[in-house]
């Protein structure tokens, strides 16, 4: 299962709120922990998002999830900064960081990817006027969630076959069959997409 | 009634359907023959997602090059590894997607998931990640995503190739309970006693064509003179 979580069912106060006001208070939050630029104050936005969780209804490990993912970024983006800038520069680029991911994984968590997929259907109306189809940005977004378990058991079934015949390092010479697969399946998606005629503007296979 | 006139079909010069005429009218169609043999290229032809290179392929007043839309609206397909057929995160955002292109407004979309969730037993999963369900649960996902368009025919390639003998049974007594028509392509011999008729391709062709039992003995035979050639 992958780090970064989908839709989880429950009756918290943020599953009541719908998608709009809940990606509208994540921007909010963003472009004031940036305007603030203070070590500080994001480290509490880091504290408060990580007490959010169980406030919400979400289950602490979800957050601890996120952090694991992300600690290989924060380690490289605080060493970074503290060789060649100020450590506080570095503590507020790792805070800044991990709240937001945190903020944006309990979004996710809370929302139904349709829900989303209206929203941003909505926003991309507008764009109608410069040839933008608003329900293909829509089916993009869905099929950007989508994929994110596909990648992840593309990279375990290459890892398990490495291992199985006997191979151990050197996790460079997994990237062209993850590729090969990923391609696959997008090529099977692309198929069962026109097959169930989500994308009927899609042209069908002539070869 | 989905009719073949003439198709033919190849892939790089490798030519994988012959001069295939076909009317399909009955309830229950089952399609087999050896891998290579132009199962899948036939199933896929049926509802445009492969336009032959020669002849037509139609359903009713619609043919598949001319009228693609239609034709997919009617004609369902529900392929071999349902995991590649699973495009929204959780089960009913999945079966619900096939329903936006029908613009039914919400509650009556959500009337026709709630109902097709329930019918497949899936009810308990609908919000649960689409590619963590089991082999025979995603396989009736899958039907259940397509069959919520209500089709008037579907075709199933190879639908039980990834499962056990368990889900196999399952998804055999779900297809067996459709009110559609039903194309099966498939290995599974067992899958076909009940059916009204039965093709053997072989080369592109089709071999035979009638009753399961005389099929399956065609069929049979035709592997055992292929294993003592």
């Amino acid at each position: 299962m992958s780090a970064i979580g989908l839709y989880v069912a429950g009756t918290g106060p943020l599953h009541r709120v719908s998608a709009g006001p809940k990606l509208l208070g994540l921007l909010v939050v963003g472009v004031a922990l940036v305007a603030a630029a203070d070590p500080w104050v994001s480290l509490g936005a880091l504290v408060a998002s990580l007490l959010a969780y169980p406030l919400v209804g979400l289950h602490p490990r979800r957050a601890l999830g996120v952090l694991r993912a992300l600690w290989p970024f924060l380690l490289a983006i605080g060493a970074f900064q503290a060789l060649f800038g100020a450590w506080e520069e570095g503590l507020r680029l790792c805070a800044q960081l991990a709240s937001l991911v945190l903020l944006a994984n309990a979004v996710t968590l809370t929302t139904r990817v349709r829900e989303m997929l209206d929203l941003f259907e909505r926003l991309a109306r507008p764009l109608r006027h410069v040839g933008v189809n608003p329900d293909r940005v829509a089916l993009v977004l869905a099929l950007t969630v989508r994929s994110i378990p596909m990648v992840a058991s593309a990279w375990r079934a290459a890892r398990e076959g490495y291992r199985a015949r006997g191979l151990s390092g050197r996790p460079h010479l997994l990237v062209v069959p993850v590729i090969v697969q990923l391609l696959r399946m997008a090529d099977a998606t692309g198929e069962a997409l026109v097959a169930r005629g989500i994308d009927e503007d899609t042209r069908v296979r002539v070869d | 009634m989905l009719r073949l006139a003439g198709v033919s079909h190849a892939y790089d010069g490798r030519t994988v359907l012959r001069d295939v005429t076909l009317d399909l009218a009955e309830h229950r169609i089952g399609v087999i023959g050896a891998n290579g043999s132009g199962k899948s290229t036939l199933a896929r032809t049926l509802n445009g997602l492969v336009l032959p290179d020669t002849g037509r392929v139609s359903l009713g007043e619609w043919d598949t090059r001319r009228h693609a839309k239609q034709v997919r609206r009617r004609v369902g397909f529900v392929f071999s590894d349902a995991a590649n057929q699973i495009i929204m995160p959780t089960v009913a955002e999945d079966v619900e997607i096939g329903l936006r292109s029908l613009r039914l407004g919400r509650e009556e979309t959500a009337r026709r998931v709630d109902e097709v969730l329930e019918r497949y037993g899936l009810s308990d999963h609908r919000d649960h990640p689409g590619h963590l369900l089991s082999g025979g649960q995603k396989q009736l996902l899958a039907l259940a995503s397509v069959l919520v368009t209500g089709p008037e025919i579907l075709v199933c390639d190879e639908p039980t190739t990834l499962l056990d003998l368990r889900n196999t049974r399952m998804v055999h007594r779900t297809l067996a309970g459709l009110d559609q028509r039903v194309v099966l392509f498939t290995h599974d011999l067992d899958l076909l006693p009940d059916f009204d008729r039965v093709l053997v391709m072989a080369e592109g062709r089709v071999a035979f064509d009638g009753a399961p039992d005389d099929a399956v003995s065609f069929y049979t035979k035709l592997m055992d003179q292929a294993d003592g050639a």
